[in-house]
């Protein structure tokens, strides 16, 4: 394990951070609502990656536990509860809810596990749509609206959201860093030798869905408190809960400045490529993930410039990446 | 032999349906000694270390190690505890580096700090003749060379036993040499090794005692000479020939 | 009352078993979670309606022709897209047929629109159990039922169906016998395509079909698929024939508005509990 440019990276990433932040104050409005979303599909990338890259279990609960986090805002503030109080009830509620539902599906493997979460995600939409008294049903529910002028109010979740997804690098610093992720990346290869090595395996992946859990479902109480409003299929979204993991590996996968660039990038593609073809908008969605399975298998990081001539032969050659 | 009795197995049996892969086994290993563990295809020997390893719950009895009971245990605390195994068919951690690898083994077993884990792994390495490849991705190892990965692996975790499942399977005869001397060296340690062998020359250098199972049960525990020229285990496993072969030797020697 | 649910239920139950049988197949065979089945569906659907409403052919011919369009489309997106991918991680073949299946749906829906859309063809009513059922629902679902037991016959009886089976057991061992593994994938593919679009031209003669509900058909193959037991029909028919009984237990017990959730409810407890399906047969590791 190379430490040095784990510490790079971090460094990097750090700079970005603390480059964002200072734009808090030159941004317009509209700037500052795609700043925050790009700093929230960083946060459910870096949050994704802790399961799907560094312990590589195909996780498709983020949107589970994204809705989680947005209905335990709303209904913690709907109580009184002021904002902040309201995000850690949303990443409490996050963290249980990914110990409940890690419990069974943890032992599930490959497709099963990938399945086990999107069902899980299935049921909770139907859920929230039914569960009238607790959510409002399909009609969704209400937030109170943040006092101020609208900048200001942009500011704060963009800084808010920012926070977040500095919260949830360094998160991911500190574990590929220590004999956690070591111990995450050993999982990921091989979980029989894994607890061969004396890997409390188990404890280990448990471990990691809470603390991925726990960072979308604290996203989702910022989103929630952010758009005022929420309904079960914008909480609960299928799209999202498959786009963030095409986000990390357009970035690259297992890696701590992968989710990042991924999700910058995907924003700006979103942005201001198909932003002039609504109609088309999920297609051109689709086309993007084709060209990075094709293209990028392991991310704009692994992009190596001698590599671009052979990106060319992968393009044209017929039997692409068909290993026995 | 007087040393202190390591591993104690009392009457453990593990069924799988109908089958009874291994039936009331009890067997005690002492500190340092080498034990081969032969016995034909489907006598239970991997299972009887699935189980020692905590891979397999047992069916019925009781093992105890280091005068703690460990039945039921999980393998991760087994594994802590200093009793460390190798797989028939290796499995390294594929992508990362052997000294990634190696320190695995003293990270989580051994319990050190990622620097003294990496100091601890290089000893290994050099131990196994693995140095030059530290850095190279476990996976373009050759299969001798994986062998004493898994080898050297088992060694980082700093384990009081050491089960290894047939190490040799596959290696050609310099290579079986060299594995052979490093076996031996683990154990002047004072590490107690199981070896499961077919290959019963090799048996018959390393080990100082021999048990045999047959069906789940083991047939025969005894000093290796022995063992080799009893008639049951010649007519249950090694054959006529092989006795015979064996016997000259012995007189030779 | 519970009589009439559970009577419908096993009608549904064989059109349901057609819905999932391609999905459960690719999946058994493959190893690849064929995000495209929902749209494939739809496809089936337009398909026919476009034949029958734009084009003015009759039913007879052009269900056929949509079904064989089907299996020449799943042919060659295995062919030339899916087959490239195959030997990777479940991530990557989930998210590139996800791809795939925002792209088709989205043509769909540009061009036919998200208007429900019905085949409308009146066969009249018949009394069944004290039930008025349309003739056309019937038909549909026989149909879809006969297609998923021809399939089973085909598989069990043609030396490509047992070629398939053998993929299926041991991909590995199959390719020593000299079976062309990526040719019998295309043809699983085909086949799954085919089954998902007599399906959708099922779902057209009972229902008005929208492309915005690839998803719950999807959703459903997912449930039947687990239900039942991977890569085998009678797994899909055991798994649809449990899952059409479920829903309308659940829809008696709870409500209609509950019925999705009770089938993903039961679907996630077979897997965590039996995880090789209700079935109990192992289908591919």
């Amino acid at each position: 394990m190379s430490l040095e440019p784990s510490s790079r990276a971090c460094l990097i990433g750090l700079a970005l951070f603390a480059a964002a932040a200072m734009l808090a104050f030159r941004l317009d409005n509209y700037e500052l609502q795609v700043g925050t979303s790009v700093a929230m599909l960083c946060a459910l990338c870096l949050a994704w990656n802790i399961v799907g890259g560094y312990m590589g279990y195909p996780s498709l609960a983020t949107a589970a536990f994204f809705g989680i986090g947005c209905y335990a805002d709303a209904i913690a503030q709907s109580q009184g509860l002021p904002i902040g109080v309201a995000w850690v009830c949303a990443a409490v509620a996050g963290a249980v809810a990914a110990l409940a539902l890690g419990l069974p599906l943890l032992r599930l493997k490959g497709h099963y596990f990938a399945i086990g979460t999107i069902a899980a995600l299935e049921v909770l939409r139907e859920v929230s749509n039914n569960w009238e008294w607790l959510t409002g049903g399909a009609v969704g529910l209400n937030l109170p609206m943040q006092a101020g002028d609208p900048d200001s109010v942009g500011r704060f979740f963009y800084l808010a959201m920012l926070g977040l997804a500095l919260l949830a690098f360094l998160t991911t610093y500190a574990i590929d860093r220590t004999r956690f992720g070591f111990g995450l990346r050993c999982i990921r290869q091989n979980e029989q030798a894994a607890a061969m090595v004396g890997i409390d395996v188990f404890k280990y992946k448990t471990a990691a869905f809470v603390c991925s859990g726990a960072l979308c479902s604290f996203a989702g109480g910022i989103y929630a408190s952010m758009v005022a409003f929420i309904e079960p299929k914008d909480a609960f979204s299928l799209i999202t809960t498959i786009e963030i993991p095409v986000m990390v590996m357009l970035g690259g996968l297992g890696t701590l400045l992968g989710p990042l660039i991924g999700g910058v990038f995907y924003v700006i593609l979103k942005e201001f490529v198909w932003a002039n073809f609504i109609n088309l908008h999920s297609g051109i969605l689709g086309l993007l993930i084709v060209a990075v399975i094709y293209f990028l298998p392991a991310g704009v990081m692994g992009i190596r410039p001698k590599k671009l001539g052979s990106l060319w032969r992968r393009l044209t050659s017929q039997r692409l990446r068909t290993s026995p | 032999m007087s040393a202190k009795v390591i591993l104690d197995i009392q009457n453990v049996s593990r069924q799988f349906g109908g089958i009874r892969a291994v039936d009331n086994v009890s067997l005690t290993f002492r500190e340092g000694e080498i034990v081969g563990l032969i016995g034909p295809n489907g006598a239970g020997k991997t299972t009887l270390v699935n189980l020692i390893s905590g891979f397999l719950p047992v069916s019925g009895g009781r093992i105890t190690y280091d005068g703690r009971d460990i039945t039921g245990l999980k393998p991760h605390l087994i594994a802590r505890s200093g009793v460390a195994r190798t797989f028939q068919i290796v499995q390294p951690f594929a992508r990362m580096t052997v000294l990634e690898n190696v320190m695995s083994g003293s990270i989580f077993a051994g319990g050190h700090g990622l620097a003294e884990a990496r100091r601890i792994a290089h000893e290994c390495l050099a131990f196994t003749q693995l140095t030059s490849f530290a850095e190279s991705p476990a996976s373009e190892l050759a299969l001798a060379n994986r062998k004493r990965l898994e080898l050297a692996k088992s060694l980082a975790m700093q384990p009081k036993i050491l089960m290894l499942d047939e190490v040799n399977a596959g290696l050609n005869s310099s290579e079986i040499q060299d594995a052979m001397r490093m076996i031996k060296a683990i154990a002047a340690r004072g590490i107690t090794i199981i070896v499961i062998e077919h290959l019963m020359r090799v048996v018959a250098t390393l080990a100082e005692r021999v048990v045999v199972l047959h069906h789940g049960s083991v047939l025969r525990d005894g000093e290796t000479n022995e063992v080799f020229q009893d008639p049951k285990v010649v007519e249950a496993y090694l054959g006529a020939k092989f006795a015979s072969r064996f016997a000259a030797s012995a007189a030779q020697a | 009352m519970v009589g009439q649910y559970i009577v419908n239920g096993i009608m549904m139950g064989g059109l349901y078993a057609c819905l999932a049988v391609g999905f459960s197949l690719v999946w058994g065979v493959l190893n690849v979670i064929n995000m495209l089945h929902g749209s494939m569906v739809i496809l089936g659907a337009y398909a026919c309606l476009f034949g029958v409403q734009r084009l003015g052919l009759p039913i007879y011919v052009v269900a056929p022709l949509a079904c064989g369009a089907l299996f020449v489309f799943g042919y060659a997106v295995q062919r030339g897209l899916i087959n490239r991918v195959v030997s990777q991680p479940i991530l990557i073949t989930l998210t590139l047929t996800f791809g795939l299946e925002l792209i088709v749906n989205n043509l769909i829906l540009h061009y036919f629109t998200a208007t429900p859309r019905s085949l409308g063809i009146n066969l009249g009513t018949v009394e069944l159990l004290g039930m008025r059922i349309p003739v056309a629902r019937i038909v549909g679902m026989l149909i879809a039922a006969m297609l998923t037991l021809l399939l089973y016959w085909l598989l069990r009886h043609s030396k490509v169906g047992r070629a398939i089976v053998a993929v299926r057991m041991d991909r590995h061992a199959a390719a020593l016998m000299g079976i062309r593994i990526p040719q019998i994938y295309a043809l699983t593919f085909g086949i799954g395509a085919f089954m998902a679009g007599a399906a959708g031209v099922a779902m057209a003669l009972i229902y008005p079909v929208t492309p915005m509900m690839s998803g719950v058909f999807l959703g459903k193959a997912f449930v039947i698929c687990v239900l039942g037991g991977l890569g085998s029909v009678p797994g899909a028919i055991i798994g649809g024939l449990v899952l059409g009984i479920v829903e309308g237990m659940g829809t008696l017990a709870l409500g209609p508005q509950w019925a999705t959730s009770v089938g993903f409810l039961l679907m996630m407890a077979v897997i965590i509990l039996l995880p090789s399906g209700l079935a109990g047969k192992k289908g591919y590791e």
